[in-house]
């Protein structure tokens, strides 16, 4: 079995995802399916040795699953609050799930790929993640091992219900399907909140992707399903892919506008936040991810010479996070430390990076770069 | 269970605190209107004393589920429930919820591997030509077209499970 350091040692598959697979705007794509054992209590109403029982029929089955071969696999209660803040801002765990103990366990595997929450709200909350838009691949993933885990395990599940879950706002397929989106050009030209508002008006959610509640951090926001009951997984997905898509597009019109009307302005951001980001002392989380993401579309525009440049700012995004900063110091550390951390081991990664080419945005030096449709 | 009152079938059950005592009592409509329990006034005196399951509508609803213990209280307390089979015993107060949450109440997606064959792949193509027949009643081709070719594709799955 894993342990938390090796676990830990490499970046996850899909965190380092700028490798040019076509999409900018959409950076990870997830999938979560809740699941539950007939007729055993659930989490939150289950005494511990109830729960004690449910993960010791459901943790072996997923160890085994091929595709968990030398997985991490940890009860809750043994792990240190760091590490479990760790997870949680990799996305790996819930913060519900990091507020329990024994009787509960996550299982990861080497990539980061696939996570497995046992005991979180529902018996078995499976996640998959990629990086750029592949919903239906994350599916399909889970699906491959959802039916593996069936043969095994008595899975709660009624005809006209569907998939039984602990909170009925997640019966039926117990899919949530979400998507990670980079939206800096809809920020800066202020209609994040009107197009983001029209989303939600579909019904989906929309949620900042780092802190609390609705606040956003280095622009990047969540868009996922609310609805799990009435549609198939291939209905929800189809739905949920067409209005990122349109975000997209939104997204990319409003950066092609900018460019047209105020190239100044995004050259001094991208500038500047160069330059904060390569020669600050002390920088605090909320300001370094505005400015990553700010150096991330100036790399998407094409002003870096460097290709390497996105993958920098996505790892970047995990790491300057407060629990990797103190994984990585070995030490708890207070506000102040961690923000003198955060800005040397930004130094460090940007150490090499040349400034950005401001002759590329320019019409008089070649152009800009083409209208972007959607496909 | 009978009303208290005339033997009738109850389907008004009301719980009331009486000098620090839980007193429960299971009446017919026609009693309880005639004790003044099922006027607004009386609903909203009671909600506001006891929680909205102080008059609960009976129906031959169970209260407790007989799996887990979790109770309908507990449910309209926290909206989650305690097991599977809770789904079995407060239908109702699902039936209320659910179009609220979602866009449809009936399941279309995946089902587990033990439940494609046999009996419960069985109701769910009843219910699925069932839908069918009412889209095509309805007009709604596209919907109907749909729903055929989900139909086609589980026979073809419960002809692999043979």
């Amino acid at each position: 079995m894993m342990r938390f350091k090796t676990l830990l040692k490499h970046p996850a598959d899909w965190m380092s995802g700028g490798k040019g697979d076509g999409s900018s705007v959409v950076v990870t794509s997830r999938v979560r399916l809740a699941r539950n054992i007939e007729a055993k209590p659930f989490p939150g109403w289950a005494d511990k040795s109830n729960r004690i029982d449910v993960l010791n029929s459901v943790r072996p089955a997923v160890e085994g699953l091929s595709e968990m071969k030398d997985a991490f696999s940890q009860s809750l209660d043994e792990l240190t609050s760091v590490q479990k803040q760790v997870l949680v801002e990799r996305h790996l765990i819930s913060r519900e799930q990091a507020a329990r103990g024994e009787g509960s366990a996550t299982i990861v595997n080497r990539k980061q790929t696939y996570s497995f929450m046992v005991n979180e709200e529902d018996h078995l909350r499976m996640q998959a993640i990629r990086s750029g838009l592949k919903i239906r691949e994350a599916h399909e993933g889970l699906v491959k091992i959802e039916d593996k885990l069936s043969e095994s395990l008595p899975l709660a599940f009624d005809t006209r219900l569907g998939y039984l879950t602990a909170c009925p706002t997640n019966v039926g397929t117990g899919m949530r399907a979400s998507a990670m989106l980079h939206l800096p050009g809809l920020v800066l030209s202020d209609e994040a909140g009107p197009t983001l508002q029209g989303v939600a008006r579909m019904r989906f959610a929309v949620r900042g992707f780092f802190g609390e509640g609705t606040e956003s951090l280095g622009n990047l926001f969540q868009i996922s399903n609310q609805s799990t009951l009435g549609e198939s997984e291939d209905e929800i997905i189809t739905r949920l892919e067409r209005v990122i898509g349109d975000v997209e597009t939104y997204e990319l019109n409003a950066r092609q506008r900018l460019v047209e009307k105020d190239p100044d302005m995004i050259l001094d951001r991208v500038g500047r936040a160069y330059g904060v980001l390569k020669y600050s002392y002390t920088i605090a989380s909320k300001e370094a991810l505005n400015l990553l993401s700010l150096l991330r579309l100036g790399a998407e525009l094409g002003l870096f010479e460097d290709d390497g440049v996105l993958r920098t700012c996505d790892l970047l995004l995990m790491d300057i996070q407060p629990a990797h900063l103190q994984l990585h110091a070995g030490r708890k550390l207070d506000a102040g430390l961690r923000d003198a951390i955060r800005a040397e081991i930004i130094r460090g990664r940007l150490q090499s990076l040349q400034p950005p080419a401001i002759g590329k945005l320019k019409p008089d030096n070649g152009g800009y770069p083409g209208e972007r449709d959607h496909e | 269970m009978d009303c208290e009152n005339c033997g009738e079938k109850a389907t008004v059950h009301f719980t009331q605190l009486v000098d620090g005592q839980m007193k429960k009592m299971s009446l017919c409509e026609a009693c309880a209107e005639k004790k003044g329990i099922l006027d607004l006034d009386g609903f909203g005196l009671a909600d506001a004393v006891m929680g909205p399951s102080a008059l609960s509508p009976a129906s031959g609803q169970q209260d407790t589920c007989p799996v887990c213990g979790f109770t309908r209280q507990k449910f309209q307390q926290v909206g989650r429930l305690g097991c599977s089979h809770c789904y079995q015993i407060f239908p109702d107060e699902l039936d209320s919820r659910l179009p609220n949450m979602h866009r449809g109440v009936i399941h279309k997606g995946r089902m587990p591997v033990g439940a494609r064959g046999g009996e419960l792949l069985q109701a769910r193509l009843m219910r699925l030509k069932g839908e069918l027949e009412e889209m095509i009643g309805k007009e709604k081709f596209e919907e109907a077209a749909r729903l055929r070719d989900e139909i086609l594709e589980l026979e073809k799955e419960e002809e692999l499970a043979k």
